[in-house]
């Protein structure tokens, strides 16, 4: 886990690992929660102001991945639950 | 009124890893500008989405971004193949994108009606086997 921009609320959640689909559904201050671990990630979570990143279904966090993210602001969690448990804890959370 | 900013970036098209460098750079100097968040978000996503394009399938171009008191105009240029049929790449779900990039998450066919979701205006000026150059601006 990386929280570089800790501060940051979490207004809902988008689940996908289509970059750019990512990219054109996600809202800003979304968690999202995917399953995609390179380096992309981490631009398009900044670019689309997504929350956070949420690694779901224990997928490797790279000491690559959370450097970059430390360099650009971008928040990265790792979880070892799969993407619906992981919304569904979310929202127990905002609601 | 003011002279208009003008911000110019290579983008590099050997480097998959670091795509999205120009963009970012670009979010931030807009973040000192003080532009709105959604006029940063609604840049900041057309232009990375037209970034990965140049990386993906012309090995990389040029990007200049223009910032007036009324618009922020984002210019990409490069020497590609050009775009066979704009009207099939404007559609949802079309790509041309090999396995290799899928693998990584791109290659949606969402890039371009992203970037025009996100912009006011967009125009494609392409030449098979010459080249590219998309113009899109974001209304202040």
């Amino acid at each position: 886990m990386a929280l570089p921009d800790g501060s940051r609320e979490i207004n809902g959640v988008y689940i996908g690992d289509l970059l750019s689909w990512v990219m054109g559904r996600a809202q800003m201050d979304n968690a999202w929660i995917t399953i995609m671990s390179n380096v992309n990630v981490i631009a398009v979570a900044s670019l689309a102001d997504t929350s956070c990143v949420i690694l779901a279904e224990g997928v490797e966090m790279t000491e690559d991945l959370v450097q970059t993210a430390c360099e650009k602001d971008v928040n990265i969690l790792r979880i070892s639950q799969p993407a619906y448990e992981t919304a569904l804890l979310l929202s127990q959370l905002i609601s | 009124m003011s002279d208009p900013l003008v911000f110019h970036f290579d983008v590099d098209g050997e480097n998959f890893t670091s795509a999205g460098q120009a963009s970012t750079q670009v979010k931030k100097n807009l973040r000192q500008i003080g532009l709105s968040p959604d006029i940063i978000r609604r840049v900041s996503i057309a232009m990375y989405e037209g970034e990965i394009n140049m990386v993906i399938h012309a090995s990389g171009g040029v990007a200049d971004v223009t910032v007036t008191e009324e618009y922020v105009e984002i210019v990409l240029k490069d020497k590609g193949p050009g775009i066979e049929s704009v009207e099939r790449a404007m559609q949802e779900g079309f790509s041309t994108a090999t396995d290799s990039i899928r693998s990584l998450g791109f290659g949606a066919g969402m890039g371009l009606p992203n970037m025009r979701r996100y912009t006011d205006s967009m125009e494609i000026d392409t030449v098979v086997g010459v080249g590219t150059t998309i113009t899109m601006r974001v209304n202040l």
